[in-house]
């Protein structure tokens, strides 16, 4: 008796330091996040946090009345940032599947050539922003260097830190930081499908195109899966990005949520009304996850069927 | 120690290994990591930095930088820490800080209650600093501690908290705005001196403007600097951004002028390069060092000038411009920087002590002049090297024609709203739209919305 239970309990006792990891880094964080969002925390009570009072509701009820500047603001940016994502997560993938495909056919300088397309995901995410910042710079900066005096494309310098323009140049340097993430995990998975599928097919008289459509997209399939929500997830939350290439104020067209939730919190030492736009956050990030996997993990189990 | 604010609060979740094998464990992870992140963003409670270790023979400082780099300033104060080691036995552990960090590592350290002894604030964070009761009151019995309140300039001490309460803090460094012009550009121009009043300087700026060079240069995605700028003009127009309850008041007619006098030096006046909108980093200094521009509005700025390698002959100082009507007089903020004790320190004599060797006599001759600043110290001010023409004006400026910002407890939210909407003009000016009284107004009245309730 006591030796099946202790048998039964072993996993759970191998589990335990994990848990408590899990809980002290992860979700005691988030509960007292979720507390903040109940009270009224602004800078006359960030010291002493208990004496701050409860507000129930308020913070959510000024982070979504949309008549009111703060929500309209806060609406504005979510739909900026998911636009940004969207588009974002689509180029990463695209160019990341591309690349890993032709990558895939053993060539001379092939290594060399990977090497150099994860060179974006090995730089510091600073460094690799503020050269990008610097390239973005009207005056002195390389990008209307080219287009503009090189190249001669544009009747005067364009603006890439302000204005309309500030939202391509973020979609460019996030593409350019997330999409070797996209091609290395591919170009992993590409090596585990089997080599008789492709020769069979060859015989069977496909072509190329036929070959990525019917054997390579179907078997990246449940790595797809993953990829997308993890770029996604990551693209959604990302704060380095806009943060050191806008600064505290983003321009309106690329108010990213992450940097708006900032301002929100501590460049306005509002730390209730951020944490509340926190916990709106997640909760439809929490919608998000829950339905695509549900979507996706039921077309594969029809089409396994 | 390494302190876990000195990069922003917020970033993607770790990447783990990704070779993922057990595809839905690593869903499962990587989720849960990444909506934690999205919660936890905000939690802003992490211990930082070195506490104090409750012995009371050392103190921690966090020092802005005033110098042209962190090491230079490590050099500069450095020396006088060891002098300070040698008088009391007390050893002060020093860290510059960056501005950037500096604002966030002291609201970090109030609400985790762990943070340095003794801190460098900027002058303007005052009052919005006292309101959070993180900082050491400086009552009567406190400044007789330190020598007495009325060793100090009056001015300086209007920028050190809400008026009518103890101070939050103590004078250490001040500073002024002045007029810096370059020497060379002017004569060539035919102007014999600088601009005195903003039509003079609008009308010396259309001669210099030209030739792919230009008059003036301007922060423009510079949010305190904006608002150090708007402040004057507003002044100038009769108009405060708050009024005498505390109560915002962005969208008044002098305060919508005074913005839109600001953005029309590039917008109407073109003395400006557009390129300037996008400028947060002291590129404008650079540019008047380089001799592309002729004219900046700054705060003690001869030491940048030299560290870009423009020698000092080359620039003159004259106050900042005033209108031509005359009645206006204010022509600057009231700049510097405060030192405040921590509340939470636990040698709180000591810090005092520190505090009282800082602002002493001979402590303000050396710092002040190795920073260019002016001393806040009445006595240290009498000393011959601040009467060199450079510092002369910013002396006379302080003493006689500065007003410190409001000092309200919103101030730091205002410098985030009103900067952004001037900012926001100044990017429509950059692309060639026109900046109107009704676009000014609109953009100011979407910045008191942004105020919270009082």
């Amino acid at each position: 008796m006591t030796g099946r239970l202790r048998r039964a309990g072993l996993p759970y006792l191998l589990l335990l330091p994990a848990v408590v990891m899990e809980l002290l880094v992860h979700l005691v964080p988030m509960l007292v996040g979720i507390a903040m969002s109940f009270k009224e925390l602004t800078q006359f009570y960030i010291r002493d946090w208990n004496s701050a009072p409860w507000t129930g509701l308020d913070n959510y009820r000024v982070s979504v009345d949309l008549s009111a500047p703060v929500g309209k603001d806060l609406l504005h940016s979510f739909a900026v940032t998911c636009v940004f994502s969207v588009l974002t997560v689509a180029l990463c993938w695209l160019i990341g599947v591309a690349a890993a495909i032709f990558m895939q056919d053993g060539f001379r300088g092939r290594a060399v050539l990977r090497a150099i397309f994860l060179t974006p995901y090995a730089l510091p995410v600073y460094a690799a922003v503020i050269t990008w910042a610097f390239m973005f710079q009207h005056d002195n900066g390389m990008v209307n260097h080219i287009l503009h005096d090189q190249l001669g494309l544009t009747g005067e310098r364009p603006f890439w830190l302000l204005g309309g323009n500030s939202f391509t140049a973020l979609v460019v340097v996030s593409v350019w930081k997330t999409w070797p993430f996209a091609f290395l995990v591919v170009m992993a998975a590409l090596q585990n499908i089997p080599k008789e599928l492709y020769e069979a097919a060859a015989i069977d008289g496909a072509g190329v195109w036929q070959q990525i459509r019917k054997i390579t997209l179907p078997s990246l399939r449940p790595i797809n899966q993953v990829l997308v929500l993890v770029l996604f997830l990551w693209t959604f939350n990302d704060f380095n990005t806009p943060y050191v290439l806008f600064g505290k104020s983003a321009p309106e067209p690329a108010d990213l949520i992450s940097i708006h939730i900032y301002q929100a919190s501590f460049v306005t030492w509002n730390f209730g009304t951020g944490s509340a736009m926190s916990v709106l956050l997640l909760l439809f990030l929490l919608v998000v996850t829950a339905v695509y996997l549900i979507v996706t993990s039921r077309g594969r189990r029809s089409a396994d069927a | 120690m390494k302190p876990r604010l000195s990069h922003p609060p917020m970033g993607p979740p770790e990447r783990d290994d990704p070779a993922m094998i057990t595809l839905r464990a690593a869903t499962a992870v990587t989720t849960l990591t990444a909506l934690t992140l999205a919660a936890t963003a905000c939690g802003g409670g992490a211990p930082t930095g070195p506490a104090a270790s409750g012995n009371p023979k050392t103190l921690t400082y966090w020092a802005s930088n005033q110098g042209p780099s962190i090491e230079a300033d490590k050099q500069i104060l450095g020396a006088e820490l060891k002098k300070f080691e040698q008088q009391t036995g007390i050893k002060v552990e020093l860290e510059v800080v960056p501005w950037s960090d500096l604002l966030n590592r002291i609201l970090a350290a109030t609400t985790s209650g762990q943070g340095p002894d003794v801190l460098n604030i900027g002058n303007t964070w005052s009052a919005s600093l006292q309101a959070t009761g993180a900082l050491v009151p400086w009552t009567q019995e406190n400044f007789g501690k330190i020598g007495g309140r009325d060793r100090f300039v009056d001015s300086a001490l209007g920028s050190a908290g809400a008026p009518g309460k103890d101070p939050s803090a103590v004078p250490l460094y001040s500073m002024a705005y002045a007029l810096y012009y370059n020497k060379k550009a002017l004569r060539d121009a035919g102007i014999d001196k600088p601009p005195a009043t903003w039509e003079q300087l609008v009308a010396d700026g259309k001669k210099l403007s030209k030739d792919g060079k230009w008059a003036l240069g301007v922060e423009g995605s510079n949010l305190s600097n904006n608002i150090h700028q708007i402040f004057v003009l507003a002044k100038q127009h009769g108009a405060d951004f708050f009024d005498a309850a505390g109560k915002p008041t962005f969208t008044s007619d002098g305060a919508v002028a005074g913005v839109q006098q600001y953005v029309d030096f590039m917008a109407k006046d073109k003395i400006v390069a557009p390129g300037n909108a996008e400028y947060a980093q002291n590129q404008s200094l650079e540019d008047f060092a380089k001799g592309k521009t002729a004219m900046v509005l700054w705060q003690t700025a001869a030491n940048t000038f030299k560290a870009h390698g423009m020698s000092p002959d080359d620039w003159g100082v004259a106050p900042v411009p005033l209108p031509a009507g005359g009645g206006a007089t204010v022509n600057s903020m009231v700049a510097g920087i405060n030192m405040a004790v921590f509340k939470n320190s636990d040698n709180l004599d000591g810090a005092m002590k520190f505090v009282g060797f800082m602002t002493g006599d001979e402590e303000q001759k050396i710092l002040n002049k190795a920073y260019g600043s002016i001393p806040p110290v009445k006595a240290a001010q009498q000393d011959p090297a601040f009467n060199s023409p450079d510092l002369a004006v910013l002396r006379d400026t302080l003493a006689g024609s500065a007003a410190p910002l409001p000092q309200v407890p919103g101030e730091s939210q205002f410098e985030t709203a009103v900067g952004t909407a001037v900012k926001d003009l100044f990017a429509e000016a950059a692309a060639g739209r026109p900046v109107t009284t009704e676009s000014v107004k609109e953009r100011l009245t979407k910045a008191q919305q942004q105020m919270p309730a009082q």
